[in-house]
């Protein structure tokens, strides 16, 4: 007969044991506690939200003129001057042709973020090809890594202009309208020419990868190329991948935005923060709040963009978490 | 490292060579006609000869090596010429012929000078007209630059965590986040409109002889360096302080501090000597950004820099123009790489090239 072991009294469990923490709850509780990047994930979640359901609450058409209400002033311009020409009905103002500014920022944050994030996933991509090719395979190592050299002393801003206003018209044509055509040209180029960073970083992981067990082991498995580089490399370099996205999203705003300021970016009745911001800085001292709204959206944008890049790369390090 | 420099310069020449041949390609599927300005009343093979006479009726690989015989031949030949009959340092030297200019007089073989479509005048008389404000601007921009972002990188890392870390890290954020065409009019509405303190249109004409015209020109350059200084201080103080703070935990500096060194002498000097090699590349990464930087700032405080030269060409469909001035941009962002990678092996002993 046995006897249930029963433990002395201080070595009993009063309380079921904690339950194992995932390594996804691991991340998320380290990312916790950076409070920057927790305020640049929600401001730039919020703001990816403004702009694409903004326009449903604010039904206002981005381009339609008023002359007779044009130069309203923000609402808040009341509270220090109530002779200024304000009204609930703009409460961003309007501009010198009556368009309503809310409703340009919304239309504008809508272009912007959507070019960022296109060129953030095609220069990821690019880079990520080319940094597992030229990690994996030997033989492509070398002139890889050259092509990444030669795109890094590259010109970017000074070609980008070149593209962007030599192709302009037969893209236009080529996609029908001069919206899309413009969009697919700018995201191409920039993603075109800002994947080297991330290249060097995959390449330098997967160096080290391949050479650990797991890879030998299924190598011996029998595992191809491919079935290694998607089932065992790619899932391992995820976390240096996810923090240069966020820079690679930061810079693609503002090289879009700077573009749209050098007047080559998207035709003129297609609003934009950069183009925006463009157009308002003739009459900035008269009307200072038209270059300082897109000006500030894309500043907070970038800067909660790199915060929340900042916060990923303290959370996804494992050395760094849990301390 | 004197072997090291020439080899890495030598090599850069292919470089070089492929990102012209990039440019040309780029320039040549580009359908822009720069004929498109002219009155429709011309006729069509009036056109066809003004097109052959601006060289676009030749094959693609034969523009390509004419312009490569310009701008590394014939080019070189003018500025040598010029060196040794007119300008003033190299006058002693024998004259020198090299470069025969084309013309009625002139039988046998002449050399054509690139020209600008624009102004029908040689291109690198325009791009050495406007070379020194960019170079001016963006030099004095990095080395405001260093001497704002060293010291807040070094306190910020010998106190982490204080509330001057804090503060630093969040300026170098903002600095890192704002655009240069917003900082650029918001100055220029804060310091020349509200304040009228500095100009906001920068004088090239402008022509320093005495104390008060340097106060002028300093005063029309803090504006625009200082915005690019802005984005170059946030790298820099960013990259200090993280190497500042692998080298603090360091045993050298235990070291140092157990054998009785002041403590200035420690941080000063031992462990900011060290912190320096991994910024110097910073240099050499955040180049091509400055450069692009710099366009900006020169079309915002209407600086005539090569920058500004380059969107006027480019709006002008001025294709030797921009050709010349993107391949410019080109060798001074490979020069600044050499350039960092030599400082690499100078400063760094540990780090043998040969």
């Amino acid at each position: 007969m046995t006897e249930e072991i029963i433990p002395i009294e201080a070595l009993q469990d009063n309380a079921p044991l904690a339950p194992h923490r995932s390594q996804g709850q691991e991340i998320w509780l380290q990312f916790r506690q950076h409070k920057g990047a927790m305020f640049g994930g929600g401001f730039l979640l919020f703001i990816t939200l403004a702009v694409l359901f903004g326009a449903l609450i604010w039904q206002v058409d981005p381009g339609k003129l008023d002359i007779r209400a044009k130069n309203f002033r923000p609402i808040y311009t009341a509270l220090w001057d109530s002779t200024a020409k304000t009204g609930w009905n703009h409460p961003f103002g309007t501009d010198q042709l009556g368009r309503d500014g809310l409703a340009n920022m919304i239309a504008g944050g809508r272009t912007s973020l959507a070019v960022g994030w296109a060129a953030m996933l095609l220069s990821l991509f690019l880079g990520a090809m080319v940094g597992v090719m030229a990690g994996y395979f030997k033989k492509l190592d070398g002139p890889l890594m050259r092509l990444t050299d030669l795109f890094l002393s590259l010109p970017i801003l000074p070609l980008l202009l070149v593209a962007v206003t030599l192709f302009r018209q037969p893209l236009r044509t080529a996609f029908g309208s001069p919206e899309a055509g413009m969009f697919v040209l700018i995201v191409g180029v920039i993603g075109i020419t800002s994947w080297m960073h991330t290249a060097r970083i995959v390449r330098g992981d997967v160096l080290a990868l391949k050479e650990r067990e797991f890879v030998l082991a299924a190598r011996s498995a029998g595992t191809t190329s491919r079935g290694i580089i998607t089932r065992h490399l790619l899932p391992n370099v995820i976390s240096p991948i996810v923090v240069s996205a966020t820079f690679g999203l930061a810079t693609a705003i503002i090289t879009e935005s700077s573009l749209s300021f050098l007047g080559v970016g998207f035709p003129s009745d297609f609003p934009t923060w950069g183009k925006m911001l463009a157009d308002a800085v003739p009459r900035m001292t008269e009307y200072p709040e038209r270059v300082v709204l897109p000006g500030v959206a894309i500043s907070l944008t970038v800067l909660a963009v790199n915060y929340l890049g900042d916060g990923l790369r303290d959370a996804l390090d494992p050395r760094i978490r849990g301390r | 490292m004197l072997t090291y420099t020439i080899r890495r310069l030598v090599l850069s020449v292919p470089t070089l060579l492929f990102i012209a041949l990039v440019i040309f390609m780029l320039l040549q599927l580009a359908p822009g006609d720069p004929m498109a300005q002219v009155p429709l009343t011309v006729p069509p093979e009036v056109k066809q000869k003004m097109r052959e006479a601006l060289g676009l009726g030749a094959p693609a690989h034969i523009q390509f090596i004419k312009w490569l015989k310009q701008f590394f031949i014939i080019e070189p030949a003018v500025f040598i010429d010029w060196l040794t009959n007119t300008s003033s340092w190299f006058r002693w030297l024998p004259n020198t012929d090299l470069y025969t200019p084309c013309g009625p007089a002139v039988e046998g073989d002449c050399d054509l000078r690139m020209l600008s479509w624009q102004t029908r005048s040689p291109v690198m008389d325009l791009v050495i007209q406007r070379l020194p404000q960019t170079l001016w601007v963006v030099g004095l921009a990095y080395v405001v630059a260093f001497l704002i972002a060293i010291p807040i990188g070094i306190y910020s890392a010998y106190k982490q965590y204080s509330a001057f870390d804090q503060a630093g890290t969040f300026i170098t954020m903002i600095g890192f986040s704002v655009p240069p065409f917003f900082t650029g009019p918001l100055l220029i509405v804060i310091f020349s409109v509200y304040y009228g303190w500095f100009p906001s249109i920068y004088d090239t004409t402008h022509v320093v002889n005495d104390w008060d015209s340097l106060v002028v020109q300093i005063k029309q350059m803090i504006m625009p360096v200082m915005v690019l200084a802005l984005q170059i201080t946030a790298q820099i103080s960013r990259f200090m302080r993280a190497s500042m703070l692998d080298n603090l935990k360091q045993d050298y500096v235990r070291t140092a501090r157990a054998k009785g060194l002041s403590e200035f002498a420690v941080v000063m000097v031992h462990v900011l000597r060290n912190s320096m090699i991994a910024v110097v590349t910073v240099i050499a990464l955040a180049i091509p950004g400055i450069f692009g930087g710099s366009i900006i700032t020169e079309k915002v405080f209407k600086v005539n820099g090569i920058g500004d030269a380059l969107i006027g060409a480019l709006f002008a469909s001025d294709m030797p123009m921009v050709m010349t001035l993107t391949f410019i941009f080109a060798i001074l962002i490979v020069l600044a790489n050499i350039f960092a990678d030599v400082m690499y092996g100078v400063l760094d002993p540990r780090i043998r090239y040969d």
